[in-house]
């Protein structure tokens, strides 16, 4: 343990706005890590069906959801079978609806060690988004599942598809970091989530096809980033001719929502301690 | 001094608090209607305001009602390799102190410089989860300490060896019992190697033995040449791991010198007697929502508040309080302790006039007596709690409220006798004897 350039700490009180430390970030991937691994480890501790529930969580809501919308309400999907059709939306929607309701918890949750040791702060929001990813990609078997079964070929539309998994993880982590700061004020969040995560699921083409929604309400739509998420995976992987129209605005959201989260947390971080 | 062999240095730090405004009690049902519809709003200003720090500059600040200054213009510097202890009594500042050089919260003015790397040990076990099993809690729990996984994997066997847990290394720790999970936990900082360690009362917990390991292994660090923090009520183990102590009071350095020359101090202060604790300011004293502490006192048979007692000489431990609310059942109780810091016993009110007695509104006082012969020789610290019973609530509790020392008496009339030289044991009961004789048959 030989430092020949010292580390110096300067601690004084902060001012003004300031982004996310990458470096400091960097020095803790160690502890990054561990955090993470004990978030999926604890997940499903002392469960008989341990990660089968990351299969069987979206699996219930896709049968659900082709019985009442697909066989029931009959909605159209372009000749896509139902079922294909929602599964390539509800995979990824559960994944971003699960790691936004936790990270948006996450500091509130977290307070034990948020008081009693330090680590860059922003650490805690972004685990559970980084968490949730091992249920999503276990979730994949269902999506692949499908495509095989329906025998859907794949097309190069799929190169875009890490675009759209980025996106994926961008959006619960902007709205996490913004939300789990604003829960340790006012934990109201906690209560709002619960609803706000169910009126969401509409507010996106998951039951339904965007094509439904009237061409002068496109560009407002569009700019809600599930919408974008949820309409790439779909022309990914099922084949169907990209959306952009659909896709760009949601794109510029996303990057939005990120720096915006960013930057609202590290504003808010350094009282944190002192309010919880 | 050299700032090349200068670890910490502290300029003028000062902390405060926002409280946040007082819940306003109403008597009328429309009155709390007419609150309650207005409270969303009431709700918002008052965690908004807990939010405010911009202001922090501004004078206007400095006099308003619902802040508190738990630190106020420290400042101070420690030498490479020194090891300073930090005492005071609950509330002086101490952790508050410790949280900001552990870079936990942020000091509301002034600055501080850290040269080298850090380990802060505030908690034992922080991040622990039952869930996990013993290696990975291991793991998780040293890399929040701050160290590398590879520091941690070089290392790991020796942690295991440390705690004693070889066999459930690979069981959950919500199966350990509370002993072994303090070991596991103590095992993991007892292998910490930063340059600067941070450390709070932590000590407090597990056995003798294990305590005394640590103890040890703490001495080990500071021979290593690292710098060392170290924040306890255990004043001997203080007097000799540091060379150095601060006492801190009401978020103030108020000396700073000698370990030995300021635990003296500590330890004789507060208005020359440490025997009696009065709360003159009602919003200072600890309370909770039904009862506050008024006073403490620890009084001699002759009704005189004892700075040193006679090891003979029973004591009488009072405790006043009031109760500010009626209909609840009030169980005081004390804790305690010896200069080690270890518990010597608890007590808890047995008076059969107020068990199980909702108690009125009022002033009491509680008052339990120790018997003589009793204590060994060395300081007692008391600790005064209240807790309300069914369903069961802390009310409060003062640490270190009171202490006195016990003085032996050499003139054979104690549990010493005639033995001259040390003896050991946290308590000294006088015991009786008897002796049998069976004179040797003549042969």
């Amino acid at each position: 343990m030989n430092s020949k350039s010292e580390s110096i700490v300067v601690i004084k009180p902060k001012s003004g706005w300031q982004f996310i430390d990458f470096k400091e970030l960097a020095d803790y991937r160690d502890l990054f890590y561990f955090l993470v691994l004990r978030d999926i480890k604890i997940l499903y501790a002392q469960t008989i069906l341990g990660f089968l529930w990351a299969i069987l969580v979206p699996l219930i809501q896709i049968v659900i959801f082709t019985i009442i919308f697909g066989k029931v309400a009959k909605i159209s999907t372009e000749g896509i079978p139902y079922i294909l059709y929602s599964t390539v939306a509800i995979i990824p929607w559960t994944y971003m609806s699960q790691a936004m309701s936790q990270s948006s918890l996450s500091l509130v949750t977290g307070q034990g060690m948020l008081g009693k040791i330090y680590f860059p702060r922003v650490m805690f929001p972004l685990i559970p988004v980084l968490a949730k990813f091992v249920d999503f990609a276990i979730s994949l078997i269902i999506l692949f599942t499908a495509l095989i079964y329906y025998r859907i070929t794949p097309t190069w539309n799929l190169l875009f598809l890490p675009l759209f998994f980025l996106q994926m993880i961008c959006i619960p982590a902007g709205v996490g970091m913004f939300l789990s700061a604003l829960a340790i004020r006012f934990r109201d969040v906690k209560f709002a989530m619960q609803f706000i995560l169910r009126m969401l699921i509409y507010s996106a083409p998951i039951v339904y096809s965007a094509s439904s929604i009237p061409e002068k309400y496109r560009l407002f739509y569009s700019l809600n980033p599930l919408v974008s998420v949820i309409e790439g995976f779909r022309s990914c992987l099922l084949g169907t001719p990209m959306q952009w129209q659909y896709i760009f605005p949601g794109l510029l959201t996303s990057i939005v929502l990120v720096v915006f989260g960013a930057l609202y947390f590290s504003r808010m971080e350094r009282v944190f301690v002192d309010v919880i | 001094m050299n700032s090349k062999d200068m670890a910490i240095k502290v300029e003028g730090i000062s902390k405060c608090y926002r409280i946040g405004l007082k819940e306003q009690v109403h008597d009328s049902m429309g009155g709390a209607i007419i609150d309650f519809i207005k409270n969303p709003l009431k709700n918002y200003r008052k965690y908004r305001s807990l939010y405010k720090f911009d202001d922090v500059k501004d004078n206007s600040f400095a006099g308003s009602e619902d802040v508190i200054w738990a630190l106020r213009e420290i400042s101070f510097t420690v030498h490479k390799g020194e090891l300073l202890g930090i005492i005071g009594r609950n509330g002086a500042g101490k952790s508050t102190l410790l949280k900001i050089l552990a870079r936990i919260t942020d000091p509301t003015t002034g600055r501080a410089e850290i040269h080298g790397r850090v380990s802060s040990l505030l908690e034992v076990g922080t991040g622990f989860h039952p869930e996990l099993t013993g290696r990975e809690n291991i793991y998780l729990n040293g890399s929040i300490l701050g160290m590398r996984k590879m520091e941690i994997d070089r290392k790991f066997d020796e942690i295991v060896d440390f705690s004693g847990v070889e066999k459930f290394i690979d069981t959950p720790v919500k199966r350990y019992s509370s002993g072994m999970r303090v070991r596991v936990a103590f095992a993991v900082a007892a292998y910490l190697e930063p340059e600067i360690l941070i450390i709070d009362e932590v000590l407090a917990v597990g056995d003798e033995e294990f305590q005394k390991k640590c103890l040890g292994k703490m001495q080990d660090v500071g021979q290593a040449g690292r710098t060392v923090l170290f924040v306890s009520h255990n004043m001997p183990a203080v007097t000799r791991l540091c060379g150095r102590t601060i006492l801190l009071e009401e978020g103030e350095i108020i000396k700073d010198g000698p370990s030995r020359e300021v635990i003296g101090a500590y330890l004789g202060s507060e208005t020359g007697t440490i025997g009696e604790r009065v709360w003159i300011d009602p919003s200072k004293a600890p309370a909770g929502e039904v009862c506050r502490l008024r006073a403490v006192r620890a009084r001699s048979k002759n009704g005189e508040i004892i700075e040193t007692l006679d090891i003979r000489q029973p004591v009488r431990l009072e405790m006043e309080f009031e109760v500010l609310k009626p209909g609840h059942v009030l169980m005081p109780h004390y804790n305690i302790f010896n200069e080690e810091g270890i518990e010597l016993f608890s007590a808890h009110d047995l008076d059969p006039e107020w068990r199980g007695r909702h108690r009125p509104i009022g002033r009491y006082v509680s008052t339990a007596w120790v018997p003589g012969n009793f204590f060994a020789e060395g300081t007692v610290f008391v600790a005064a709690a209240m807790t309300t019973l069914n369903p069961n609530a802390f009310q409060f509790c003062a640490l270190d409220a009171v202490a006195f020392n016990v003085a032996e008496s050499f003139g054979g009339d104690s549990a010493r006798g005639d033995w001259t030289k040390q003896m050991s044991g946290v308590v000294r009961p006088m015991l009786k004897w008897s002796t049998e004789f069976y004179p040797q048959e003549m042969y």
